[in-house]
């Protein structure tokens, strides 16, 4: 990411979706979205590479498609309301795929949302996740 | 003269409408989700509304990456909920109020406010949970027991609309309906929230404190709502938090003195803090 620093770089774990991270993906987001729909998960699902080949993204995009690797996605310009639906066409639900994202269990990323989420004390700022 | 009555500010969590959709709104973690909004079907029963103004967004369902409307507003004349990825969620169609909608764009761009007019759309969970839970479950043959008129709001790229945007656009609406000459009854719902976030690292973020002190302010003090900024939205409620905008253009199209009539707040569906506020003009 080139350009001036932004106000909200400074929040720790989290892309912001802005007009340069959507620039960056649009071509793997373009790709996420078309699995919404059900004709093109099974044309996908039977030949992953061939389907690929029909989106322009860069090589380490499409490689992480590939390798499912869900933070990369994002890394790499991905939106998660775009990637959630080639998790959903893996069959990953939203919160599994959150677990995921966080490095954490299914289980201990639930039981963590069911004792009232993860804390906004000591997430605020990058500063803050330094010694980590 | 068609005139506003009410608010609501509800989540509109996808998971909320799966639980309704499986018939596992009695298990216990859906429990108190579903007991918060057991008052509001009795209330939405009494009022009785003939139109649901409805703000929401689309979750890249009508929208993907191609074009992104800060605004739109549909005036098709109904409104087909869509597959998602797992298949449309067996809801009713989504029939609009044609002639009121187009009235609305006429006034608001004339106001000022330059929405995307869209006569072909489908609606995603953005608006058909708050649908459900409001209204209880309905079927794909039944029918919704009032008209409804979507707003889409981009809150999916950054920046969304600013917070007083968004109240000044509701404040524009309000206008609008004012001066529609049909008498109707018309409750405008604001939707999304509350604190989330989805992705990465920091997914899972709730601030519960901060939540209450939005619902406070929906109350209380919407113009000091108006005025808080994307930063803190980002930092304070998640990346996904800044959905809460769209509870301004509901709040704009109120009264300045209102009555909470209901309030429910639960941690969590899913990865998300469900919010739901009703508000009553008390003209």
């Amino acid at each position: 990411m080139t350009g001036p620093s932004k106000e909200y770089d400074d929040i720790p774990g989290t892309f912001v979706f802005d007009a340069d991270r959507s620039r960056e993906g649009y071509h793997l987001n373009q790709f996420c979205i078309s699995l919404r729909l059900g004709k093109n998960r099974d044309v996908f699902n039977a030949d992953q590479e061939s389907y690929l080949d029909k989106y322009p993204m860069t090589p380490a995009q499409r490689q992480a498609v590939l390798d499912r690797d869900w933070n990369e996605l994002l890394q790499l310009g991905g939106n998660i309301y775009y990637t959630s639906k080639l998790a959903a066409n893996d069959g990953i639900t939203f919160q599994d795929l959150a677990a995921m994202m966080t490095g954490v269990s299914r289980d201990e990323y639930r039981d963590m949302m069911l004792h009232g989420g993860r804390s906004i004390d000591g997430n605020r700022y990058k500063s803050e996740w330094e010694n980590e | 003269m068609a005139r506003v009555t009410a608010g609501v500010g509800c989540s509109h969590v996808p998971a909320i409408g799966v639980a309704m959709d499986t018939g596992i709104t009695e298990q216990p973690y859906w429990q108190p989700v579903f007991e918060g909004f057991k008052k509001s079907r009795e209330w939405m029963k009494e009022q009785k509304p003939d139109v649901v103004f409805l703000v929401y967004n689309d979750h890249c369902t009508a929208f993907d990456a191609s074009c992104i409307p800060t605004f739109a507003l549909g005036c098709a004349a109904e409104f087909k909920p869509a597959d998602e990825g797992w298949g449309p969620r067996p809801v009713p169609v989504v029939k609009n109020h044609q002639k009121l909608a187009s009235h609305i764009a006429q006034s608001v761009i004339l106001d000022e406010f330059d929405l995307t007019i869209m006569n072909e759309m489908e609606v995603d969970h953005g608006l058909t949970v708050p649908m459900s839970v409001m209204f209880g479950q309905h079927g794909v043959d039944d029918e919704w027991p009032t008209l409804v008129i979507p707003l889409a709001v981009n809150v999916v790229q950054y920046p969304a609309p600013t917070g007083n945007r968004c109240y000044q656009l509701g404040k524009a609406i309000r206008r609008a309906i004012d001066s529609y000459p049909e008498d109707l009854n018309v409750v405008v719902f604001g939707t999304g929230g509350m604190s989330h976030q989805l992705q990465y690292k920091r997914a899972g973020l709730i601030n519960a404190d901060w939540d209450q002190r939005f619902l406070d302010l929906m109350t209380e003090d919407p113009k000091a709502a108006s005025q808080i900024q994307h930063l803190e939205y980002l930092r304070e409620t998640g990346s996904e938090g800044i959905e809460m905008v769209m509870w301004l253009v509901m709040r704009g199209a109120l009264d300045e003195d209102v009555t909470e009539v209901h309030r429910h707040y639960h941690v969590p569906a899913s990865n998300t803090a469900v919010g739901h506020i009703i508000l009553e003009n008390q003209t």
